[in-house]
């Protein structure tokens, strides 16, 4: 379980967020802008601190004000990726794949490579990528470092209508393959729709309905009891 | 004479090259750190510390050199207890020249690290956080790679500033021939000299392809070193 109960207050705006999910399957997170998207990405993945609260995730605590434990963002097995990338501009695509990996990683790196479609791109610098391959990139990258929890954050917002179908067919593909549990974090309610088991629904800073939504590619195969869910 | 300069003229030149260099590797560390700390944090008196180190860019050399002086001159705070505990006499020396070579280039390296630092996607160090790095590896693989550019840019901007550097270098370490005349001061004299507009051409022109050759370094360390951008 993915259990989540933080406030945060940034000027007039506050977050309070008070859910538990499955740790499992792809959650899609969605609201309009400034529902809070962003604020609970970074929280997340511990590089804002909430004011208070309690972040679990599969039975290790992650942050809890009370208990004065507060997960570095490098030892909390998040692997993230961002809107834009975020790749490292001046190492090669190999190296950048390699980052976070752990040693003796050269055969994970080919096959995911290959499972990416970069293969051929290993010796590139990001500069001379375009914005699809970036993107795989970038999820290749957060996969190396063997996540426990992959956090997405907009990962094809930037990225025209093929490649962005590309990108989503490859996190269906990733996901059937690695089982690595997702938080998928979109405005847009097609990516959502056709990812998410779970969709978390923000509004105002505050979860405004959990509902099951199997998608296409998960009906019938991850599907997650009811009785797992919970807004608060 | 070799290659038409005189022994005077190659010493001036050595010593002009040698001490550039040294002020350049002197001012690094600490401009390094300092352009880090004034891009990367906000503390009382930032902007009283950054005028203050951003002074000698502005204040004439002459004046510069004064003050430096002052401070280590055989009856000045730190020249005092040097020579006395050290027997180490710092002004009119060569150790004098780099220190006003130093000073005066510091500004420039500071400020090409510090824009350098600001400009930085900050972003990145935080992937390369949830990637599980700690803060020395993201320092030496994220922070310092992506600061490179501006680092070079400052290194090579600073050392044609030192080659270049007359007005504090005579006040504080004088014009002594083979110890503390550089290349501009070796000018100085020659112009001063009837009759010896050859040798102050050849200075002039050492001077200029000097010059030119850190100008020409420090646009192709920049464009080399620039990460192309991502979008």
């Amino acid at each position: 379980m993915i259990e989540i109960r933080v406030t945060k207050r940034q000027g007039a705006f506050r977050l309070d967020i008070d859910a538990t999910l499955p740790f499992r399957g792809i959650c899609g997170l969605i609201g309009p802008s400034g529902s809070g998207k962003s604020s609970l990405f970074s929280i997340l993945a511990g590089h804002d601190r909430p004011d208070e609260g309690v972040i679990r995730a599969d039975g290790r605590t992650l942050f809890d004000s009370a208990a004065g434990i507060d997960v570095p963002p490098a030892q909390r097995g998040i692997g993230l990726v961002f809107q834009d990338g975020l790749l490292f501009p001046h190492l090669s695509v190999r190296r950048n794949l390699l980052y976070g990996a752990r040693p003796g990683a050269a055969a994970r790196l080919e096959s995911l490579s290959e499972a990416l479609g970069l293969s051929g791109l290993l010796g590139r610098r990001p500069g001379r990528l375009s914005g699809g391959e970036r993107q795989r990139v970038a999820i290749g990258r957060a996969l190396m470092a063997e996540p426990r929890l992959l956090l997405l954050d907009e990962p094809v917002s930037a990225l025209d209508p093929a490649l962005r179908e590309d990108v989503l067919g490859l996190l269906e593909t990733l996901h059937a393959q690695t089982g690595t549990p997702m938080i998928y974090i979109s405005h847009a309610p097609e990516e959502i729709r056709r990812l998410a088991n779970i969709v978390v629904t923000l509004n105002n800073g505050a979860v405004a309905d959990i509902s099951h939504h199997p998608s296409p590619y998960l009906r019938g195969h991850t599907a997650v009891p009811s009785d797992m869910l919970k807004a608060g | 004479m070799t290659w038409g300069l005189t022994e005077l003229e190659w010493q001036a030149l050595a010593l002009s090259l040698r001490s550039s260099v040294l002020a350049v590797l002197v001012s690094l560390p600490p401009a390094l750190v300092l352009g880090w700390l004034l891009a990367r944090r906000r503390f009382p008196g930032h902007a009283m510390l950054n005028a203050a180190l951003h002074l000698p860019l502005v204040l004439p050399p002459v004046v510069t050199g004064y003050l430096l002086l002052l401070l280590l001159g055989r009856n000045g705070p730190i020249g005092r207890p040097m020579e006395a505990l050290f027997g180490i006499r710092l002004a009119f020396s060569t150790t004098a020249v780099v220190i006003a070579c130093a000073v005066v280039s510091f500004p420039l390296m500071l400020r090409a690290i510090r824009q350098s630092a600001e400009a930085a996607d900050r972003r990145l160090e935080k992937a390369a956080r949830s990637l599980g790095a700690g803060e020395a590896r993201i320092m030496a693989t994220v922070t310092l790679p992506l600061l490179a550019p501006g680092i070079l840019t400052g290194m090579t901007l600073a050392f044609a500033r030192s080659v270049g550097e007359f007005g504090a270098t005579i006040t504080l370490a004088a014009n002594i021939p083979g110890k503390t005349q550089t290349l501009p001061l070796a000018l100085f004299s020659v112009t001063q000299t009837p009759g010896a507009d050859a040798a102050a051409a050849r200075l002039c022109v050492l001077s200029i392809l000097l010059a030119g050759a850190a100008l020409l370094a420090s646009e192709s360390i920049g464009r080399r070193l620039t990460w192309e951008p991502q979008t």
